[in-house]
């Protein structure tokens, strides 16, 4: 499914004395089976636009366009379920909305909600615990008495189980430690490969925006900074620092060693290995004495 | 000679209706002035030492001593005031409606005259460099100026000792290390001995000793650089280790030769200059 935002503006209490111009003049094309990455500072509007991919806001301006249908400022829209089922949400520390009595409720509570009956609900429901790489046994507990990481494994799965045709993913490993990390996010990158999941990471993981995205958007101050494949945005990596955000290590790396060195890179590695061989390069390393 | 601040004799606590003990015969000291970072992975044991350290739980077995008082039911509200806390979510540990109240209500608790009160309320919140922020409301606050705001709340306390318990994990890169740099400063001004509960490796590459936690367990105890010489060890224990030692070894393994573990980017780019205006 393919998402479109045009000339998204959206501004939070309009007519109020809060009001605030939270983004304006986003254009961005979601196309069908890509790994996108979001990412820019807190305030930034990346929340924001998330909000606005499954209809949870509505734009003050311009319009939005998820495969059929089309949400546009001024209209009154009305029956945005459809596309919550098909746009899933990953939410921050998502453990914090589970809720229900037993691990298996909790996951059925979606897809029961959209319509599903209870036994397939059920069917779902197991499928989803174990592309989160948990196992049946726990389907009977309370969420409550499972560990951190395998609370937010198990909100994952609630998401999965409405079987999402685009995933979006609001920071989805923070808090964890780094395997735990590095497990969640290797899951997402399968899912995304093996079934076509359009995802859409916002993250301040530039390490993990690099080693996963096709194409990375950088949000600055409400609005669309720049986008390009991990490679076109990290070759100019002074003006991301310069905006205060951080590159990737191996990027940073290089820089430092430019400047300190006095040597040129042709290129962004993204990288350890491909650093490595880089530096060995511009060392001339093996080939003076 | 070190000064030793806290001990942690053979301590032993479980959870109830757990099967293992969530710290198991643990036994280490703190001393006065250091930064310890403690790490572990999820579930290792290390934030119910947090627990443990300022009497939110009381050992099975063992005992905590902390400036020569050791941690009791009856000791514990002595203790408190020499450990200040604070916690992962900035959301869950502000209590007044302003950045002042919230940073008053410790003292207000602990009967400090208003004067008095006033003046410490003022002192610390200048030294987390949040005194422009007096009467701001907490919504109006980013994640680590929240984070700052509890920082002082724990200076005015006056206390010997913080604890971060992954003070800066729901931080963006920013706010993390808005929040490390206060408290390295602190720490530089030999206001405080820290004790940092962490996942972030690059930061506890920079503590002046690493405890690492296992299965409830102390696995090693050492300084930065002898704990980052396990490498893979460390990655299976499900912890990670920093980006200058990757690449260094990825160095090594091209051919090109660094000699030993560099800690930080600096260390390994000066390494780096050094080596290469030798060829």
């Amino acid at each position: 499914m393919r998402i479109e935002l045009q000339d998204v503006e959206y501004r939070y209490q309009v007519n109020t004395p809060f009001e605030r111009l939270a983004i304006h003049d986003v254009n961005l094309v979601i196309e069908p089976g890509t790994y996108t990455a979001l990412i820019g500072h807190t305030g930034s509007g990346k929340s924001t636009i998330l909000q606005h991919l499954n209809g949870l806001l509505q734009p003050t301006k311009g319009k939005i366009q998820v495969g059929d249908r089309t949400i546009e400022a001024g209209k009154k829209e009305k029956q945005l379920r459809p596309i919550r089922k098909k746009v899933g949400i990953v939410f921050q520390f998502a453990e914090h909305q589970l809720f229900e009595e037993t691990v298996e409720k909790d996951i059925c509570f979606g897809p029961i909600n959209f319509g599903v009956p209870e036994a397939d609900a059920k069917l779902l429901a197991r499928d989803a615990l174990k592309q989160v790489g948990l196992g049946e046994e726990i389907l009977g507990k309370s969420p409550f008495d499972l560990s951190g990481g395998q609370m937010r494994r198990v909100a994952i799965a609630g998401v999965l189980a409405m079987e999402p045709e685009v995933l979006v993913l609001d920071e989805p490993t923070a808090g964890l430690d780094p395997r735990g990390r590095k497990e969640i996010m290797d899951m997402f990158y399968q899912l995304h490969q093996e079934r076509g999941i359009s995802t859409v990471l916002v993250t301040h993981s530039m390490e993990d925006a690099a080693r996963y995205a096709d194409e990375i958007v950088i949000m600055h101050k409400g609005t669309v900074y720049q986008k390009g494949s991990p490679n076109e945005v990290f070759s100019q990596p002074e003006q991301l620092v310069e905006l205060g955000l951080d590159v990737p290590d191996t990027v940073r790396f290089q820089l430092r060693l430019q400047k300190e060195m006095g040597v040129r890179f042709d290129k962004p590695c993204l990288n350890i290995e491909e650093l490595a061989m880089e530096i060995k390069r511009v060392m001339k390393w093996g080939e003076r004495s | 000679m070190r000064e030793q601040l806290v001990l942690l004799d053979n301590v032993v606590f479980k959870y109830d209706g757990q099967e293992h003990n969530a710290v198991d015969h643990v036994s280490f000291d703190v001393f006065k002035g250091e930064w310890l970072a403690i790490v572990g992975h999820n579930g290792s044991g290390k934030s119910t030492l947090a627990k443990l350290l300022n009497g939110l739980q009381f050992p099975l077995e063992g005992k905590i001593i902390v400036n020569g008082m050791e941690l009791s039911e009856e000791s514990v509200w002595d203790v408190r005031k020499r450990i200040g806390m604070v916690f992962q979510n900035p959301d869950n540990q502000f209590v007044g409606t302003t950045v002042q109240d919230d940073v008053a209500f410790g003292l207000e608790n602990a009967g400090i005259e208003p004067e008095i009160m006033r003046e410490r309320v003022k002192n610390a919140l200048k030294r987390v460099k949040m005194d422009q922020f007096l009467n701001q409301e907490p919504h109006h606050l980013s994640g680590g100026q929240k984070q700052r705001v509890a920082i002082a709340g724990v200076l005015a306390l006056q206390p010997d000792i913080i604890i971060l318990d992954e003070a800066t994990s729901m931080l963006d890169p920013r706010g993390r290390e808005e929040v490390l740099e206060t408290v390295r400063e602190l720490k530089e001004e030999n206001v405080l001995t820290v004790i940092s509960i962490t996942h972030d490796l690059e930061e506890a590459a920079k503590a002046d000793r690493m405890i690492v936690m296992n299965q409830g367990t102390v696995y090693r105890n050492g300084t930065p650089r002898e704990i980052f010489q396990l490498e893979e060890e460390l990655i299976s224990l499900g912890l990670d280790i920093p980006f200058s030692i990757k690449l260094a070894k990825s160095l090594r393994e091209n051919g090109v030769e660094i000699e030993d573990r560099q800690l930080t980017d600096g260390e390994l780019v000066k390494e780096l200059c050094e080596l290469n205006s030798r060829m």
